[in-house]
């Protein structure tokens, strides 16, 4: 399956060819290959277990955490593979961020939780870490709500509150791409449209990659879908021309609510 | 009916009921132990019976009861005088009682040996001493008694000096020995000097050994004569008494300034009598300390231990026989942990420290018998499962989103783990802390065969170097409550005694707990998730 991307300026930031995942003997991705641009949002649908989130987890070696998961093929993040055992995976994890369905805050003050990355990378300068901190809030738009309670424990927060704590949180280090695995699955509208909004700007400076249940957000969103079903990336390609025109009947099944 | 049965009412009232039921137990153990641990410092009136037999009979009224035989009732006196009546206590029954009073100046005198004397004061033969013949005998005995407190001081002081003296004497000892066992020749020079030294700390204790004794000598004459009940008349060397009052004529207040003077003495005083009287400082400093340092070993190897299975393990048939064998290390009888304490710690690695750092005073053990230190140890073996356990299941329960987030952000396994998984699992491994901490402190058993001794002559904390003396033997409650219970010759006359001892015991433990659950509750609040 080659992807068809709109033409563009820039060459991909993450390009995925010939991935397969097993989970012991199921085989959870198969044979993906997938370009992502730079400073653009691309769109994961499909019904659930379909390997969207799988996929996500590849980006930064979160799978490192699943001890049955065996990868085969190629992730090249700005050229170098991702997948190698000599990897620096701690750096890649600081250059591709990520923030996770069901907020987490650490148990700590809002203001340790944005400086958590900077600080295991070794800063401990309070300037530095101010201005991250202010920076970091005032892009994830939760600057005016939280100012004032710096130091109150980030677990006192709202859900929506809190998911835009992570963001920020993910935004602290600096990264290049930003993963969100269905980020407001568990938000309600109103939270949901924030985060909508947030990433939208978010565009400028980072390359989002978002996993989503709702067709109606990745339309909103995103500038590249991409739709799963079984493990297979069955097409991927401009937003709008997934949704008014895709080539596939079964993209055009799942869009129109066919089945899923 | 059908119905009511269909609704479940029922369970939940047998499960009320089980809680009360248990409750109910406790409370009425913990209402046992306090009330007789609490009354038995209680001042109690001295009763005089006059019995249709022509006998009189003095004493505390203990109890009152049915005769099993005759089913008559009676009352169990304390009449005390053991040395003159041969035992403490004796049955009256209350038909053959005539009369009772309460005489004004009837005393009761603790005594260092033989317990109390109840009795009336005849008068103080103070030898050479000058008191006014004149007072009145009350008033002579006060005198008398300050005065011999001040002569104790001094003497005390005296003690204290050859006690000094006697310490450098025993290094100069040990000194001497490790160079003979070195090598007489080479250090003949070296030895002579020692020597000399020695004999002098020697010759310097025996002069103020004779200064001692003399005056103990001159002490020991000032007595108090006595009467008791039945007329007998009874010399008491007023060095012998601990303490005296008259218990019928005293005020409420005065009361129950005795009443705090006896706790004070409880908590701060050495024990008497085959431990049946006086204090018990040094078996609730030796609990406390032996729980702490069993805390300062358990502690970090039970929660690095629960790391390692938690966290870096491979989840395969070998974590699993471990975690396995770790909950049944649990389940040991606790008698089996003293015997291994013995064979390994004491005769093992003690035996072996000891050949190898201690040689010239072999035979004399010095980490080769049982001490504080090797009693730590195998109450840490014994305790350590538990806060394995708690430790465990504390990372378990915390939420799998918790150690992505800090992973994704770029931080290493350790530093999730010092970062955010430790602080988040505190709380769980306190619980462990408290529930290891309550059981090594009522922990016996294997206690008695690795360092717990009836009467210790020492603490193992002093001010002589190296201040912490990890293999002196120690007092402790839980061991005190059997050793006075069931082991003393006078078992009637200890049992408030064990309830005391009790009481102490359960109040250190409830003490230890709630610091901890304190500390535990402000930590939890602290890192509750709201989240999930």
């Amino acid at each position: 399956m080659s992807p068809t991307q709109q033409p563009t300026d820039t060459t991909p930031i993450l390009s995925v060819s010939g991935l397969n995942l097993h989970y012991g003997e199921a085989h959870a991705l198969k044979d993906i290959n997938l370009d992502m641009i730079r400073h653009q949002v691309t769109a994961f649908i499909g019904p659930s277990g379909c390997g969207k989130s799988t996929l996500l987890r590849c980006f930064n070696r979160m799978n490192d955490l699943v001890e049955s998961a065996r990868i085969t093929g190629s992730i090249r993040f700005n050229g170098s593979e991702v997948n190698e055992r000599s990897t620096d995976v701690i750096s890649l994890r600081r250059r591709i961020g990520m923030v996770f369905q069901q907020s987490n805050p650490f148990p700590k003050s809002i203001y340790e939780n944005i400086v958590y990355g900077l600080r295991i990378s070794g800063v401990n300068d309070k300037a530095i870490l101010d201005e991250a901190v202010e920076r970091s809030l005032k892009s994830a738009a939760i600057w005016n709500e939280v100012k004032d309670r710096l130091n109150d424990s980030a677990l006192g927060l709202s859900g929506g509150q809190a998911q835009r704590i992570c963001i920020a949180r993910a935004i602290a280090v600096n990264p290049e791409i930003i993963l969100m695995d269905e980020p407001c699955s568990a938000l309600d509208p109103i939270s949901t449209l924030k985060i909508e909004e947030l990433i939208e700007e978010l565009k400028d400076k980072y390359t989002i990659v978002i996993v989503t249940h709702n067709m109606q957000q990745a339309a909103r969103v995103s500038d590249v879908t991409a739709f799963f079903y079984l493990g297979e990336l069955i097409e991927a390609g401009a937003t709008r021309k997934i949704f008014t025109n895709p080539e596939k009947k079964q993209t055009e099944d799942y869009i129109t609510g066919r089945f899923g | 009916m059908k119905k009511f049965w269909k609704t479940g009412e029922p369970y939940v009232l047998a499960t009320g009921a089980a809680l009360a039921i248990v409750l109910v137990m406790t409370l009425s153990l913990v209402g046992v132990v306090v009330s007789n641990g609490l009354g038995y410092f209680w001042p109690k009136q001295l009763v005089r019976f006059e019995l249709k037999d022509g006998t009189a009979a003095l004493g505390q009224i203990m109890q009152h009861e049915k005769n099993p035989i005759n089913g008559e009732r009676r009352l169990q006196l304390k009449v005390a005088n053991r040395d003159v009546f041969g035992q403490d206590f004796r049955w009256i029954d209350e038909k053959d009682i005539q009369k009772r009073s309460l005489p004004a100046d009837a005393m009761l005198l603790e005594r260092r040996e033989h317990g109390n004397y109840f009795g009336f004061l005849k008068g103080v033969v103070a030898e050479g001493l000058d008191i006014p013949a004149t007072a009145a005998p009350q008033e002579t005995l006060e005198r008398a008694l300050k005065l011999v407190e001040v002569k104790k001081r001094a003497t005390l002081r005296i003690k204290q000096q050859m006690s000094d003296l006697n310490n450098r004497a025993e290094r100069l000892r040990l000194k001497l020995l490790k160079l003979e066992y070195s090598g007489k020749e080479q250090n003949i020079a070296a030895i002579a000097e020692l020597n000399a030294e020695r004999e002098k700390a020697m010759a310097e204790f025996n002069a103020l050994n004779e200064q001692v004794s003399a005056s103990m000598a001159e002490i020991n004459r000032i007595n108090a004569s006595f009467e008791d009940v039945s007329g007998g008349s009874k010399e008491i060397a007023l060095m012998e008494i601990v303490a005296h009052q008259r218990p019928n004529s005293m005020t409420f207040v005065a009361k129950c300034g005795a009443y705090l003077e006896r706790v004070r003495e409880l908590l701060l005083d050495d024990p008497r009598e085959s431990n049946t009287e006086g204090g018990l400082f040094p078996a609730i400093f030796g609990t406390v300390m032996m729980v702490l340092l069993m805390s300062v070993f358990s502690l970090p190897f039970g929660v690095v231990a629960a790391i390692y299975l938690r966290e870096y393990a491979r989840d395969g048939l070998l974590t699993r026989a471990v975690r396995i064998a770790v909950n049944n290390l649990a389940g040991v009888p606790s008698i089996v942990y003293g015997v291994f304490g013995l064979g390994f710690f004491v005769y093992g690695i003690g035996g072996s420290l000891d050949s190898l750092f201690f040689p010239e005073r072999l035979p004399t053990p010095t980490f080769g018998t049982g001490g504080i230190l090797w009693s730590s140890l195998t109450l840490a073996l014994l305790t350590v499962p538990v806060v394995i356990v708690a430790t465990e299941e504390s990372l378990a329960s915390i939420p799998r989103g918790i150690r992505e987030g800090s992973l994704a952000l770029g931080a290493t396994k350790f530093q999730t783990l010092t970062r955010i998984l430790l602080p988040m699992a505190t709380p769980g491994i306190m619980t462990g802390l408290i529930l290891s901490m309550a059981r090594a402190a009522g922990e016996v058993a294997p206690l008695m065969i690795v360092g717990v001794v009836k009467l210790a002559p020492t603490l193992p904390f002093d001010g002589n170097f190296p201040i912490f003396h990890m293999d002196r033997k120690f007092m402790h409650l839980g061991f005190h409550i059997y050793d006075v219970g069931f082991q003393s010759p006078n078992v009637e006359a200890a049992k408030p005694m064990v309830y005391v001892t009790t009481m102490l015991l359960l109040a250190i433990v409830i003490v230890a707990s709630s610091t901890a659950i304190y500390l535990r509750n402000r930590m939890r609040k602290r890192y509750t998730t709201s989240t999930f």
